[in-house]
């Protein structure tokens, strides 16, 4: 050899290398590289999760609308079932023996899958159903009973409002990777809009466990275990009991009851009628099909996702941009032959008194005067063509939160929709349109649409003469303080003064002598101001709007009612929508006027509904 | 027998035997009896573990202080022989344990002779070349030295138990020390990497890698070494450009083969025309340069073969799992991934007596036997693992450093056979538990639960030492 070291030692700087590298090897395993670490505690320790209990939802005098009861979820390890007695178990529970043969038949399929996990086995077993069976535990080895929470509903009322919870599934693991498999979470409503307050945290126990799964020991005495936390309560500003007056008045009718307090912004009532019942809210899934298969959507929140032409409510918004742009003074008088007639065009109207001034043209809601006033507007030689003109119109419309999401805290709410230039374009030809392609928005109607919380959010802002508070559902609490952006002003364009005016024509409507179109609103002892309307719809009768404030100085509700295919504002929105007024500030109906309630509660206008893809 | 020789006997090794069986059994108490247990219950592997280690005392105390030390070299072969008859009869009458037919089964003992054939082989070996004139330049000595450990390789081959097998290779280092030429080691070494490469990479790379190691060695003995790396490298570029060459589509659409088939077609006329001719002209390096490349061709186009076809499927499948061609870690590859995860676990001061999660429960099979050290990993942490390594390298240095100082050949040379033995099975056991060799069923020496193999040990080390007093008689 070339080497010059002497064989002896090359063997000892050998062995010595060897034992090295086995000792890098070590520093490495052991001590640089902490993957081994982690997997070796998924290996030995069973966390075993503890559900804290979710928030409660109150509202905003502190009654409890949604809490909480235990019930129990069965587990089973498919490989620690031994044989058992089946068909008590199936007696117990109230279950097919077909039930458990086939899940068993799948554990066997899946048993790579299953390996040594614990799975469920029922959802939502009753407590007397669970004393039964922990009473009779020894005879079912591998099965175990763990407590869940489940929500009550002491109000039978805001069903679509509350929304459920359910158990997630692949798809919202997916978008919200912090959730596993087997927790539940708000889906609609509420419950998902506060999702991340009323969940609370979840805690486990640690157990030390062997290869084969067994439990051991309970891990350090339990110094590492953590207990749940209790999700956090939210308060509403829903009045559970108006709201549950409100469900009542719109019983068997299709549309949205929705009441707002001007001063906050603040959702006092949000009916979707028709809607979820309570009771099901629970178990949803079991009542799942039915929900999904009703012809009348009981799941679709109309308040906020439904938007339809608002008809001649909409004629307040045109007059507060004519009084605005100076097109029309509160004594600008307008003559009226039934109707508005130009060429071979005619907009219809009722008979009454002609011609009329600004306050009576909302008081006896004449189209022809609208007509004349949209079309000063439009045709407004202010502007050099009527694009600018009607985009200038646009910005005032919107500036009322029309045509937006107006941004509250109910998911899915819609922005509705307004017509653009570019749309006309399209209809009419670039450029080919004028005030009379577009006539039919002085009147509410045509390529609108508005939801009802749009609608509501319109009645706050007359009310508070001119600026609104964005609408939402969580109260402000020292404990839990709302969002910035609902405690502040959004005013219009328009001056308060022409709200002013507006407001005049509103209060007449109601309280005015022969003509007023509002009378039925007219609740005694208390200055109800109000607009009726009329919209029309391809789909069968007029919906029946209303909107309305009250009272006429430092408004407390400002209500919308939005009743379809119901026919006149005046027959069904406008006495419904008093009620909840009325309901609101006296708490009581006057007896002059329990013979309209009565005719509200009880009155079923679901025939007269156009029901998609249709029967009827 | 004058008393006065035990006060040289060499305490230091009797401490580290002492350390290491006792260490053995708290982990094989901590792995399978757990806190509580009672201590002597005879029932359980850490009970049966403790008449193990008394018996074996015992048996060391025999040797020690009755037998007589003249008695090994006249009934080496002797013994050699008897052990050869158990290994074969085995074969036939043994009892199957885990594939392998390895057992004597004598009432509720059992036996394996594969464990006590490592004694009289290294006592064999001893004998054969202590002898007076035993030389490896003598092609009749290789071939007796080869055929003493040939033989039993053979016997346990057909065992099946491969792992043991494997630690016979072990006494080629005492074969290094005794004048057998180094090179057997390194070709050794080398084909061992060639193999993995091959395995890992492809032949093509393999080859040209072989290629380096023959220019590298070429270039430091010829004398002429920048010329000759210059030249080599030169011919190694210009062949790695032939994968590339393949891939341009005229060339692709004629050819037929693969890019290593190309590269032996150019080579190994090349290689064979100059062994030729270097053996007409007696010029020896370029000769075993040439015969080195040739050999390493046809190993590196057998590996598909050998592993394919040779190997049992359990054996490629963790060969597979350790060089990352396959992973595994609920099947094959379990094993190795918990008790990395073990060990892992053990972080530097471990996880404290008793303490242990992953080796305690089961998670890791044969964790009193083979993998044993998962436990040492766990609760002593890498401050434990370093403490029981470093007593072995002491004991085996130790070992190595007295069988120096011997006058007798037959005992250096019976010393470095110890060491040899429990080398391979520490550097074996250990890398298999720490995922650093595929898994290799062999003990951990004396401290694996097992009445064959710490007896074994004990008898193999004790004679040593009981040998090694007889230089200051």
């Amino acid at each position: 050899m070339a080497f010059s070291l002497e064989k002896k030692n090359i063997i000892v700087l050998g062995i010595v290398a060897a034992f090295v590298i086995i000792a890098i090897r070590l520093f490495d395993v052991q001590i640089v590289n902490k993957d081994y670490r982690v997997t070796a505690d998924n290996n030995a320790l069973k966390y075993e999760i503890r559900y804290p209990a979710r928030g409660l939802i109150l509202d905003r005098n502190h009654e409890v609308i949604v809490s909480n009861r235990i019930i129990y979820d069965i587990m089973v390890t498919p490989v620690e079932v031994r044989e058992f007695d089946t068909a008590s178990f199936c007696r117990i529970f109230d279950i097919d023996t077909s039930f458990v043969n086939g899940k068993f038949r799948e554990y066997r399929q899946f048993r790579s899958k299953v390996g040594f996990r614990t799975l469920t086995f029922l959802n939502h077993v009753s407590n007397e159903q669970y004393n039964m069976f922990a009473e009779n535990l020894y005879k079912f080895p591998g099965f175990s009973g763990i407590p869940r929470t489940s929500r009550t509903y002491p109000f039978n009322a805001g069903g679509n409002l509350l929304g459920y919870v359910s158990e997630v599934d692949a798809t919202y693991l997916k978008r919200n990777p912090s959730y596993k498999m087997g927790d539940y979470a708000g889906r609609t409503g509420m419950e998902e809009a506060y999702e991340d307050i009323l969940k609370g945290e979840k805690g486990y126990k640690i157990y030390l466990r062997d290869a084969h799964n067994r439990i051991k020991d309970h891990y350090m005495n339990g110094d590492y275990d953590k207990p749940a936390i209790e999700g956090k309560d939210v308060v509403t500003t829903i009045d559970a009991r108006l709201q549950a007056y409100g469900e009542s008045l719109m019983h068997n009718k299709v549309g949205s009851l929705v009441a707002i307090e001007p001063s906050s912004g603040e959702i006092l009532t949000m009916v979707s009628s028709p809607g979820i019942n309570v009771s099901q809210l629970a178990e949803i899934n079991k009542y799942y099909q039915d929900i999904v298969s009703d012809p009348y959507k009981p799941m679709y929140n109309r308040s906020i996702m439904s938007p339809q032409p608002p008809g001649s409510v909409f004629k307040l918004v045109n007059g507060l941009i004519g009084l605005q742009e100076g097109v029309v003074t509160p004594a600008t008088k307008y003559p009226c032959s039934r109707g508005y007639h130009i060429g071979n065009l005619t907009v219809g109207c009722h008979s009454h008194p002609s011609p009329l001034n600004f306050y009576q043209s909302i008081m006896m809601s004449c189209n022809a005067y609208y007509c004349y006033l949209f079309r000063s507007i439009i045709d407004n030689p202010k502007y050099d063509n009527v694009q600018e003109s009607f985009t200038k119109w646009k910005e005032y419309v919107m500036s009322l939160g029309f045509g937006t999401k107006l941004g509250s805290d109910i998911p899915f709410e819609q922005a509705g929709t307004l017509p653009s230039v570019e749309r006309y374009d399209r209809i009419h030809g670039e450029g080919r349109w004028k005030s009379l392609s577009i006539i039919s928005l002085s009147i509410g109607q045509g390529e609108l649409g508005c939801t009802p919380l749009h609608l509501a959010n319109f009645a706050a802002t007359l009310a508070n003469r001119g600026y609104y508070y964005t609408p939402h559902l969580q109260k402000d609490t020292p404990e839990m303080p709302i969002d910035d952006k609902y405690k502040e002003k959004h005013f219009s364009m328009i001056d308060t003064a022409h709200f002013s005016t507006v407001v005049e024509g509103m209060y007449m409507a109601v309280h005015g002598g022969a003509g007023a179109t509002a009378r039925v609103a007219d609740v005694p002892g208390l200055e109800v101001c109000g607009k009726t309307g009329t919209a029309q719809n391809p789909h069968g009768d007029d919906h029946s709007v209303f909107i309305c404030f009250a009272p006429k100085d430092n408004p407390k509700i400002a209500v919308v009612a939005y009743i379809e295919n119901a026919g006149f504002g005046a027959t069904w929105a406008a006495p419904i929508a008093s009620l909840l007024v009325e309901k609101y500030l006296n708490d009581t109906i006057a007896p002059t006027r329990v013979w309209i309630e009565q005719n509200m509660l009880n009155a079923n206008l679901l025939s007269k509904v156009h029901i998609k893809g249709g029967k009827q | 027998m004058s008393s006065s020789i035990y006060r040289k006997i060499d305490w230091s090794m009797i401490f580290c035997y002492l350390f290491l069986v006792l260490f053995g059994w708290l982990n094989i108490y901590s792995a399978v009896g757990g806190k509580g247990a009672p201590i002597l219950d005879f029932s359980t592997q850490y009970g049966m573990h403790l008449v193990w280690i008394v018996s074996a005392i015992l048996i060391a105390a025999f040797i020690l202080f009755v037998l007589s030390p003249k008695i090994y070299l006249p009934f080496a072969w002797w013994l050699y022989a008897f052990v050869l008859l158990l290994l074969f009869a085995v074969i036939f009458v043994g009892v199957e344990i885990n594939g392998s037919k390895s057992w004597f089964a004598i009432g509720p003992f059992r036996l394996q002779p594969a464990e006590f054939s490592k004694i009289s082989t290294s006592l064999a070996i001893a004998a054969l070349m202590g002898k007076y004139g035993f030389s490896f330049h003598y092609f009749r000595d290789k071939v007796k030295a080869f055929a003493t450990i040939g033989v039993p390789i053979l016997l346990i081959i057909m065992e099946k138990e491969t792992g043991s097998a494997l630690v016979y290779l072990g006494f080629l280092f005492a074969f290094y020390r005794e004048g057998m030429s180094g090179w057997v080691i390194l070709c050794g070494a080398i084909a061992v990497i060639l193999f993995i490469l091959t395995l890992i990479f492809s032949p093509f790379i393999s080859l040209l890698i072989l290629l380096g190691i023959i220019a590298i060695f070429y270039a430091v003995y010829s004398g002429k070494f920048w010329k000759n790396i210059l030249l080599w490298s030169l011919i190694i570029v210009a062949l790695s450009f032939i994968p590339a060459l393949l891939k341009i589509k005229p060339v692709a659409k004629i050819n037929h083969f693969d890019a290593e088939i190309w590269l032996v077609i150019l080579t190994l006329p090349v290689a064979l025309f100059f062994m030729i001719k270097a053996l007409f002209r007696r010029m020896k390096l370029l000769r075993n340069a040439m015969l080195g490349y040739i050999c390493g061709v046809c190993m590196i186009f057998s590996v598909d073969f050998a592993f394919n076809h040779i190997l049992q499927d359990h054996q490629r499948a963790r060969i597979e799992i350790l060089l990352g061609i396959r992973e595994d870690p609920m099947g094959v590859g379990y094993n190795v991934h918990q008790s990395m995860i073990a060990i892992g676990s053990g972080g530097f001061l471990g996880k404290g007596f008793l303490n242990g999660t992953q080796t305690r429960f089961d998670f890791v099979p044969e964790q009193s036997t083979d993998f044993i050290f998962c436990t040492i990993g766990e609760e002593w942490g890498f401050a434990g693992a370093l403490v029981v390594l470093g007593v072995y390298l002491f004991l085996i240095l130790r070992i190595c450093r007295s069988a120096e100082k011997q006058k007798d050949a037959f005992v250096r040379i019976y010393g470095y056979c110890v060491a040899c033995c429990l080398i391979m099975h520490v550097l074996i056991n250990i890398s298999m538990t720490v995922g650093l060799m595929p898994v290799i069923g062999i003990p951990l020496p004396f401290i694996s639960y097992g009445g064959s193999s710490l007896w074994a040990f004990t008898i193999l080390l004790f004679i040593y030492i009981r040998l090694d007093l007889e230089r200051w008689r």
